[in-house]
């Protein structure tokens, strides 16, 4: 059973608490009229099904009752970090040293 | 390829079983091929072998990043049924069901396809409801599957517990006779078998990093551990890896990869003599010829390629075969293990060609992939050997996703493969 | 007492005798005994059968690795198990064992003529053979196949103890109460940190229990061992007993099984038998010891071969000598030990014959003092002896070759080929192991969890390491922990250090070929069988595991992995790590179910939701169905009545006068706050802006592919104020993507939701005199403005109400919801004022019935997930001028807008007879099969009100075929049937307006 961090209540609790609610940062199109179908197949089902780093939406269902968004390894199944919803997607890569 | 029989058996029992020849090379790649299939599952290793038996193309090799058959073929609860709702479903698993019946004999290896009956179980009246439209459309297209009372279904698997006092009582139970199970790993070795047999290279431990394209879009060949292998044609296989690797050809698939896990019991004298399925309570259950009960669990909620899955679902899994079966609390837990499904928003597969020449695709199978293995695998070759889709995996389309024409058994049953 | 049990030796209690059954023959015994030690005293070392052979088998361990003496257990009516480890067993009052997979007795089974055909019975021999002629499959083979399954017999009755399950925080979990594990829990105790420490025995101590001859700290082990574990309490660590630690799952969740009852001649009433704890702990030491391997060689399975380690606990732990003259076969030191204590005890050791030539001359001497005859480089190569060992043959080993044999007389063979680390808990982690040439054993390398690992688990030999690892892995423990603990160190005098070499099989004069030298004893795998699985291309572990069934009994490998693994190895002239070693899977040690299940079980498997009248229900004798996780009165028969004549009359009397309706199932949500009709407006697909305050719509919600979700009837009660119903089973469903759509895609929008389901409870009264029952109650209503579809706020037989009126019968129809503590006082109140009126209560089978009468669907039976408003014929629910909404752009994808969709439509046999729901409609009933199906029965009722049966359907383009007709192909003949209009009754609706 996962550890997760819910990014509102600031507390590292139980997967029992959340829901995964699939993969994060597919914003739904503010015209869905003007989407082509193939565009709006992609929005629909096209997922990146990572394997590696994911962002993905978790749901604090049994607790605050938040969506937020995590990065989570799907190898180990390990969280790198959760954060807010609407809050920008993360770079993981890795930061080169200022000068 | 020496031939299996109780005479070639007993020959060699006398010699202390020296004769026996490697039932497979281990294949080194050559530099090009006609074809290479991506994953050495029971899918991919019967491509392989219809290919070259069907289609007379033998330049072929099956390729994987572990030991053939290591991934989900080796890994599920082998249940083989075909009684599902769509014509387009029933036609494709009936199409395997007919294939499984003589598999042994086709491939001379003793698959022990066990047609021991699957009994699906009504708990609520929405559940007969949609078995008894299961039970209607499977008879008008020639699909066994019958209705049972709860009594029949009791006396047809006498550790069911019918109690009206159940948190959910039985109500009734839809059974296909001819469905039932089979020896998982013995489907792969079978075709690993008689595909090398015919001359597939099999190249285990090769990892694919890529599938390679030409600059008019065609597919050239894969990128491996082992270097670059040219081919005319490439097929994916490869379950739950199937979209990183079709990402690699520039193909985004609607896949979502998630664990799955199995458990079995201690093994006991025979007790259990058909497959159970309750959708409702999620329990998924038969007797190996070994003696343990076969137990299947859902999904985890998250994707995943850890092949490791949590306690609280097998907790769950387990309380709803007691519930079901509580003759069993006392039995032990022998071992759990996990897999990794790939799944399409609409449960159903995709099969046969892509966007991409040269590139197919034999994918999202779920739950439900292995009693599909001949069936897929033989229409996969037709497709790949003609370049057209086979009549019964037309419907499995990647552009169904954009068209809306989905084939999605689950919404319509609320049936877990 | 038996010559086998020494007087007052070991940690049984000689002052408490219990006599067990074991096939029918009682037995003494001593408490603290096993099964296995207390037949072993009596000398029994025939304790089963193996799987395949059917071979006679003895003890060849004293714990839970054990693969062969497997028996069933019971205690009573219920409370039989299989399989059950007679090593592991406790002797209890009255406890009755039985032997295994023989018939029909345990010293003469007919199955053992297997072994004579042993030959046949090769490494996956049923691959190759059982497929001629085809037809014998189903009706021989097969059969015969299975009913060779199994070893012992599954309980055939439903259990009657109880299980449980707790959760445990904790900062340090101690996994093996061995030496390391004692020590690691004695530093970090006093860290302050909280520190469980759980043992799989009954007791803690680990080998320490079966080497008292060991002295740590100047005390002897055991007094040595009282003292720590009175330390470790004082500190305050949970010790933990008869648990098991047998899985590690992600960020440190490590499942316990504790063994609560059956070790207990009479257990508390209602004590549970066992509690699955589910740890979360922010370090894990795992000190799991290690287990020593047999060394495989012709004839190494008879009864009385068992492992030195083995004898040695018995002996130390029991005060049972397992046999008079037993010999000892290693190749490492720990057997001599196990000879020296027997040797002490009292039996005269037959020889100790060690593979290696070269012996460390202590144990030359401290053998040679007691007289024991040495064989050094030598070689074991056959025993014999029928139910029992009786000699074994013996080899010099010179430069390679093997000399001639000779036999030693023996009652006992104590093998040790090494030992093994007990790395299964480390591996459930995915942690990698690293392979030790040195040692020819796997050792832990790279963790993924925060733990540390100790002890003989990680190939240590000998106390003084063992116990100075353990306090280093305390300390590291500690350290993580953001903790400090001083460092300890334990002086240990007269240790047992040890080493040794491996091998594959043991070198043998004799064809190879012929030599039953087991690797996995219960599954009847010879080193022949994985050497042919090689010789067959079966490179790899994995498949030669599966090729032979190596490893897959239920001891899961741990006496046969690494023995197997060298022997593939070898086969392969590979080295091991490149062949692989399989994975070890939780549980460490088989686990009941009832572990698992724990309380999830009957009527605590899943809670059933009930609603405030569900009392009321009840007590009428109603007749409930499961719907999601409630429970609902499905009608109420009066008596003499079935299923059928209770449904005619509910339904006539509804119609006739009015009927009273529990629909507090219905799933309610609040939509609150100044964009409420901007959310609604999105979410559902009807227009919300112009509805008015007081008055109610229908709201249909799609999903995003747009098809129909959910449905139910929306009021709004303020500018700013909607209540919505759902579905019974949606109502989770519709709340959770309202949510996701306000937090995530429109987090502009100021609305609040809120779930009210279990707030309201919700009475449905209908039928031409509702009005006339409802009225006189209801207080603070303007009648003149509440016409159909509409909402207000008042008070209903003096409770305060949302009030609707709504109809799903075709009635008039109110629907009145109050708080949820006075449904009950609502519902009598409704039957009171109801009785001039002949008020009847009806079921959900009604509602079908009287729904379905006016073409009204039910979401999830006449739509399936794949039916769009269109289809379902709800076009005018959709708010034509509104730009989007969830699900609209999906509905103009082209195979939504292409014709040919199936549409709902209704359905009149020609004869009059009652359709059955699922039934398929095709247009040629003559077409060979498999035949076109046109779409399918979705609801079919016999109407009480009509006077004949009525049915809704979806048909292929149904819409435009009203009036023509379909067949309906059964397996007793065809049904003919005419499309018409889903409302069969009151077409016009005058009802509604009475």
């Amino acid at each position: 059973m996962l550890l997760i961090h819910c990014p509102y209540c600031e507390e590292t609790l139980p997967e029992l608490e959340f829901a995964y609610a699939g993969e994060a940062h597919i914003a739904r199109p503010a015209d869905p009229s003007a989407l082509s179908d193939e565009e709006w197949r992609d929005f629909l089902f096209i997922r990146t099904n990572a394997r590696g780093p994911h962002f993905e939406r978790w749901r604090h269902i049994h607790g605050c009752a938040q969506f937020f968004n995590a990065v989570r390894d799907t190898v180990s199944d390990r969280f790198l970090m959760t954060y807010k919803a609407g809050a920008p997607r993360p770079d993981l890569s890795p930061k080169e040293d200022a000068e | 390829m020496t031939h299996f029989s109780a005479m070639s058996l007993l020959k060699n029992a006398l010699t202390g079983h020296k004769g026996w020849r490697e039932q497979w090379p281990d294949s080194q790649p050559k530099q090009e091929y006609d074809v290479v299939i991506v994953g050495a599952g029971g899918h991919g290793l019967g491509a392989a072998y219809y290919l070259a038996k069907e289609h007379g193309i033998t330049n072929v090799a099956v390729i994987d990043k572990g030991w053939l058959g290591g991934g989900n073929t080796g890994r599920n609860t082998t249940i083989i049924r075909s009684n599902y709702l769509y014509d387009e479903s029933a036609r494709l698993f009936d199409h395997a069901l007919d294939l499984w019946d003589n598999l042994s004999q086709e491939l001379n290896y003793n698959v022990m396809y066990s047609k021991r009956g699957v009994m699906m179980l009504a708990h609520n009246v929405p559940d007969v409801q949609s078995f008894q439209r299961h039970i209607h459309a499977n008879r008008l297209n020639g699909v066994d599957n019958r209705w049972l009372s709860k009594e029949e279904a009791k006396a047809f698997c006498p550790p069911l517990n019918i109690s009206p006092d159940a948190r959910y009582p039985v109500m009734g139970a839809a059974l296909q006779m001819r469905a039932g199970t089979a020896r998982h790993d013995a489907v792969a070795w079978g075709y690993a078998r008689a595909a090398a047999a015919r001359g597939v290279d099999i190249i285990q431990n090769c990892p694919v990093t890529a599938i390679r394209r030409g600059p008019d879009g065609a597919v050239i060949g894969v990128d491996t551990a082992k270097g670059f292998i040219r081919a005319k044609k490439v097929a994916v296989s490869a379950a739950g890896h199937t979209s990183v690797v079709m990402d690699s050809a520039g193909v985004r698939m609607p896949l979502e990869s998630y664990p799955l896990q199995a458990l079995v019991s201690e093994p006991v004298k025979p007790i259990f003599p058909c497959v159970v399925m309750s959708n409702t309570v999620h329990a998924y259950i038969s007797q190996s010829d070994k003696g343990e009960l076969v137990i299947g669990s859902g999904t985890d909620q998250y994707t995943s390629y850890s092949q490791r899955g949590g306690l609280p679902l097998i907790e769950h899994t387990v309380a709803a075969i007691c519930e079901v079966f509580p003759i069993f609390t006392r039995m032990r837990m022998l071992r759990k293990w996990g897999g990794i499904v790939d799944v399409t928003p609409d449960r159903s597969a995709i099969l046969g060609k892509t966007p991409v020449k040269g590139l197919y695709v034999n994918c999202g199978w779920g739950t439900g992939g292995f009693k599909a293995t001949p069936g897929a695998a033989h229409t996969l070759a037709w497709t790949v050997a003609k370049d057209e889709p086979h009549p019964i995996n037309a419907p499995f389309t990647l552009e169904r996703f954009t068209t809306g024409r989905l084939i999605d058994e689950a919404a319509a049953a609320a049936v877990a493969h | 007492m038996s010559r086998y049990r020494i007087a007052g030796r070991g940690r049984v209690d000689h002052g408490a005798p219990i006599s067990f059954t074991f096939d029918g023959k009682t037995y003494p015994g001593l408490r603290g005994d096993t099964v296995a030690s207390a037949l072993l005293a009596n000398g029994v070392h025939l304790m089963g059968r193996s799987f395949k052979y059917h071979r006679p088998r003895g003890a060849v361990t004293a714990g839970s690795e054990e693969p062969n003496a497997l028996i069933g257990t019971s205690r009573g009516p219920g409370r039989f198990e299989p399989n059950t480890r007679a090593t592991v067993q406790e002797l209890r009052k009255g406890l009755v064992t039985e032997s295994q997979n023989k018939w029909p007795r345990l010293s003469f089974d007919i199955g053992a003529i297997n072994d004579r055909a042993y030959m046949l019975f090769s490494a996956g021999f049923y691959y190759k053979t059982f497929m001629w002629p085809k037809s014998f499959w189903d009706k021989v083979y097969e059969p015969f196949i299975r009913s060779a399954a199994g070893l012992g017999k599954s309980p055939t009755e439903a259990d009657p103890d109880r299980y449980a399950a707790r959760y445990l925080h904790t900062d340090l979990l101690i996994v093996g109460g061995g030496a390391a594990g004692i020590a690691a829990a004695l530093v970090a105790a006093k860290s302050g940190a909280r520190v469980v420490l759980v043992d799989e025995n009954p007791e803690l101590g680990g080998a320490l229990l079966s080497d008292p001859g060991v002295t740590v700290e100047g005390q002897p082990a055991w007094a040595w061992l009282d003292a720590s574990l009175a330390e470790l309490r004082a500190h305050g660590v949970r010790l933990m007993t008869r648990t098991t630690a047998i899985g590690y799952y992600h960020q440190n969740f490590v499942g316990l099984c504790e063994r609560l009852t059956d070790h207990l001649d009479t257990p508390p009433a209602n004590a549970p038998r066992e509690r699955m704890w589910r740890v979360r702990a922010d370090q894990v030491v795992l000190a799991q010891g290690a287990l020593e391997k047999p060394l495989v060689f012709d004839g190494n399975d008879r009864p009385g071969v068992m492992l030195a380690g083995a004898a040695q606990t018995y002996l130390n732990r029991y005060g049972v000598r397992v046999g008079d003259n037993p010999a000892v076969l290693t190749s490492h030191d720990s057997a001599w030990y196990a000879a020296f204590d027997l040797a002490d005890a009292g039996s005269r050791i037959a020889a100790i014959i060690d593979t290696r030539s070269e012996i460390r001359a202590d144990l030359l001497d401290a053998a040679r003092q007691r007289g024991i005859r040495v064989l050094q480089g030598h070689t074991a190569t056959g025993t014999k002896g029928r139910l029992r060992i009786a000699s074994v043959r013996v080899n010099p080993l010179r430069g390679g070759t093997v000399g001639a044999g000779r036999e030693i007389a023996c009652d006992a063979l104590l093998m040790s080929g090494g030992w093994t680390p007990s790395l299964h808990l480390f591996s459930h982690t995915k942690g990698s192991l690293a392979w030790d040439a040195d040692s020819n054993t796997f050792l832990p390398d790279r963790k993924t969890e925060a733990c540390q690992i100790a002890g003989a688990g990680r190939g240590l030999w000998g106390y003084a390491p063992v116990l100075a690892d353990g306090v280093a892995a305390g300390l590291a423990a500690v350290a993580a922990l953001s903790r400090s603990a001083g460092a300890r160190q334990f002086a240990v005098a007269n240790d047992r250090p040890g080493s040794g070499v491996s091998h594959t099989e043991l070198p043998t004069d004799r064809s190879p070929g012929k030599a039953k030298a087991f690797v996995d004893f219960q599954n009847d795998v010879t080193a022949k069988d994985l050497r042919l699985a090689v010789r067959e291309g079966m490179r790899s572990i994995e498949h030669v595991k599966r090729y032979t069934t190596n490893g897959m009994a239920t001891d899961q490998g741990k006496m046969s992995n690494i023995n197997g693994l060298m022997i593939a190895a070898d086969a392969l002239a590979k080295a091991p790590p490149q062949v692989g070693l399989t994975t070890f899977r939780p549980p460490y040690t088989p686990t009941s179910f009832g572990a698992f299940a724990g309380y999830l079980r009957g009527q605590t498997f899943q809670l059933t939701r009930k609603t405030p009248i569900d009392p009321w229900a009840e007590a009428q004798g109603a007749v409930f169905e499961p719907v999601a996780q409630w429970r609902r009165a499905w009608y109420f028969p009066k008596p003499g009545e079935d299923m059928h004549a209770a449904v005619a009359r509910e339904c006539l009397a509804t119609r006739a006068s009015v009927g009273i309706f529990d629909a507090s199932t219905l799933g309610k949500i609040e939509v609150a706050g100044p964009d409420a009709v901007e959310f609604m407006n999105r979410m559902y697909t009807n227009p919300w802006t112009k509805l008015a305050p007081g008055r109610c719509r229908y709201g249909l919600l799609l999903g995003e592919d747009g098809f129909i979700r959910d449905d139910g009837v929306i009021g709004r009660l303020a500018n700013d104020l909607f209540h919505v119903t759902t579905t019974t089973g949606g109502a989770a469903r519709v709340l959770n993507m309202m949510e996701d759509y306000l937090q995530t895609e429109w987090p502009d929008l100021n609305v609040w939701l809120t779930s009210t389901t279990e707030q309201w409870a919700t009475v449905a009264l209908n039928g031409p005199n509702a009005l006339a029952v409802l009225k006189p109650l209801v207080e603070g209503l303007d009648w003149d403005d509440f016409p159909h579809m509409s909402v207000a706020e008042c008070t209903v037989a003096g409770l305060p109400a949302r009030l609707f009126r709504l109809s799903f019968t075709g009635e008039v129809g109110f629907e009145v919801n109050v708080p949820a503590r006075h449904g009950l006082a609502l519902w009598t109140a409704l039957m009171d004022a109801g009785k001039p009126h002949d008020i009847c209560p009806y079921g959900t089978e009604t509602m079908h019935v009287l729904r379905a009468e006016k073409g009204y669907i039910i979401v999830g039976q006449d739509t399936d997930g794949t039916v769009t408003p269109q289809d379902a014929g709800l076009d005018w629910a959709i708010g034509k001028a509104k730009p989007d909404f969830v699900g609209k752009r999906s509905l103009s994808r082209p195979d939504i807008v292409a014709g040919g969709r199936k549409q709902l439509v209704g359905l009149l046999t020609e004869d009059g007879s009652r359709l059955e729901e699922g039934a398929q409609i095709v247009l040629d009933p003559n077409q060979p099969l498999p035949m076109k199906m046109v779409g399918h029965v979705t609801s079919s009722y016999d109407s009480a009100s009509l006077g004949h049966p009525i049915a809704m359907a979806v048909i292929e383009g149904g819409h435009d075929r009203m009036g023509e007709v379909v067949h309906v192909p059964m397996p007793d003949g065809v049904k003919r049937a005419r499309i018409t209009s889903t409302v069969f009754y009151d077409p016009s609706g005058d009802r509604l307006k009475a």
